[in-house]
């Protein structure tokens, strides 16, 4: 058995390290996102096809992809928010978790507000 | 004389305590002791019974036993502690406990780890003072005053109390992911000694930090903070060494 083997997981099992694995894995995700993102506007120069794609980003599962890239952004924003917080402003760092969790929560449920009330 | 806590429950542990310990260098294995539980036992208190009644040639560290040398770090149940003030009450899962050298060190022998790098690595960072040069340095000289509510002193205050246990180097995932990285402890040091208005060259320890494995390789994971047993911050260290690299930087301190 070789140590370096057998010891991983339990350092990781703590805030500060799921805050910097959800801004990553959101920001890959925005990042496959948005190029699929600007081809659908691309289809909006053609009016049938844009009228197709609407209609089909209707269908549930792509309203559900809609709700998680929301959070997704709203996890990067407040990801984001957490660095500056700690770099620019200095802030403590033990602080600094519990608050832009906060934000977190509160921004993502605003966007599935605000994505409720449009829709 | 009266007894304390009669009236207290009795303590729900078992009598005896199983626990796993590593056992050879880089390769080896965990070795199943068991060993008598004591209601107010450390974790060091069973590596030391284990040595001293079943396996007289395991070897580990320790020195003064109350949280100061920061000798005694190992790893228990994954997570690296100071195991002379970490009572097992409180870090047993299941009636059980394994305990490993820490991690990011090559182990030596058993729970010994070889720390050379991590010194080394304190002393690449430019973590000492640095005086005025010269033989007549300092003659003649008024004493440097530091207000200790100036911003500077309260920093290096927050920086300073540090024992060099190699708990947080053993936490950081971009320690264990570079090899150059010179890692929490280091830079938090570095940060102390930038804060040293009397220190005569504090641009050199930006220098020394602001390179390629240095203090803006972190990513802010806070792993060192949140295993500090000491509660300091290294990554409060290393926010404010990035912030004032980058502002050295731009006022063109940072050309070689």
């Amino acid at each position: 058995m070789t140590m370096s083997a057998t010891r991983w997981a339990a350092t990781r099992r703590k805030p500060g390290f799921a805050a910097a694995m959800v801004h990553r894995l959101s920001g890959l995700a925005l990042a496959i996102f948005l190029p699929m993102h600007f081809l659908a506007l691309g289809l909006a120069f053609d009016e049938s096809r844009f009228g197709a794609f609407i209609a089909w980003s209707d269908v549930s599962i792509v309203k559900f992809s809609e709700f998680a890239l929301v959070t997704a952004l709203a996890m990067h924003m407040a990801g984001g928010l957490r660095i500056l917080a700690l770099e620019i402003l200095h802030w403590p760092a033990t602080a600094t978790r519990w608050i832009v969790s906060a934000f977190a929560v509160g921004f993502g449920f605003g966007l599935l507000f605000l994505m409720g009330a449009v829709s | 004389m009266t007894q304390q806590g009669a009236d207290r429950p009795a303590p729900p542990s078992p009598a005896m305590l199983d626990v796993e310990i590593w056992r050879g260098g880089q390769e080896g294995h965990y070795e199943d002791f068991r060993v008598p539980r004591d209601e107010n036992q450390t974790v060091l208190d069973v590596v030391t019974y284990v040595q001293r009644h079943l396996a007289p040639a395991l070897a580990y560290r320790f020195a003064c036993r109350v949280g100061m040398c920061g000798s005694c770090a190992m790893t228990v149940n994954g997570r690296p502690r100071w195991t002379c003030r970490t009572h097992v009450a409180r870090v047993i899962e299941g009636g059980r406990m394994r305990i490993a050298p820490l991690r990011n060190l090559p182990v030596i022998r058993d729970l010994v780890t070889d720390m050379s790098t991590f010194f080394d690595k304190w002393q690449a960072a430019r973590g000492r003072f640095v005086g005025t040069e010269g033989a007549d340095a300092g003659v003649g000289h008024e004493p440097a005053r530091v207000r200790p509510a100036s911003p500077e002193r309260r920093e290096a205050d927050a920086a300073i109390e540090c024992i060099n246990c190699a708990v947080c180097y053993a936490a950081c995932d971009v320690v264990s992911w570079r090899e150059d990285y010179l890692g929490p402890a280091a830079l938090n040091r570095a940060w102390a000694a930038w804060n040293d208005v009397r220190d005569d060259d504090r641009t050199g320890v930006l220098r020394a930090v602001a390179v390629a494995g240095g203090c803006l390789n972190c990513h802010t994971h806070q792993s060192c903070t949140e295993h500090c047993p000491v509660a300091l911050s290294p990554t409060h260290s290393i926010a404010g060494l990035k912030r004032a690299s980058m502002q050295a930087w731009l006022r063109g301190e940072l050309k070689s």
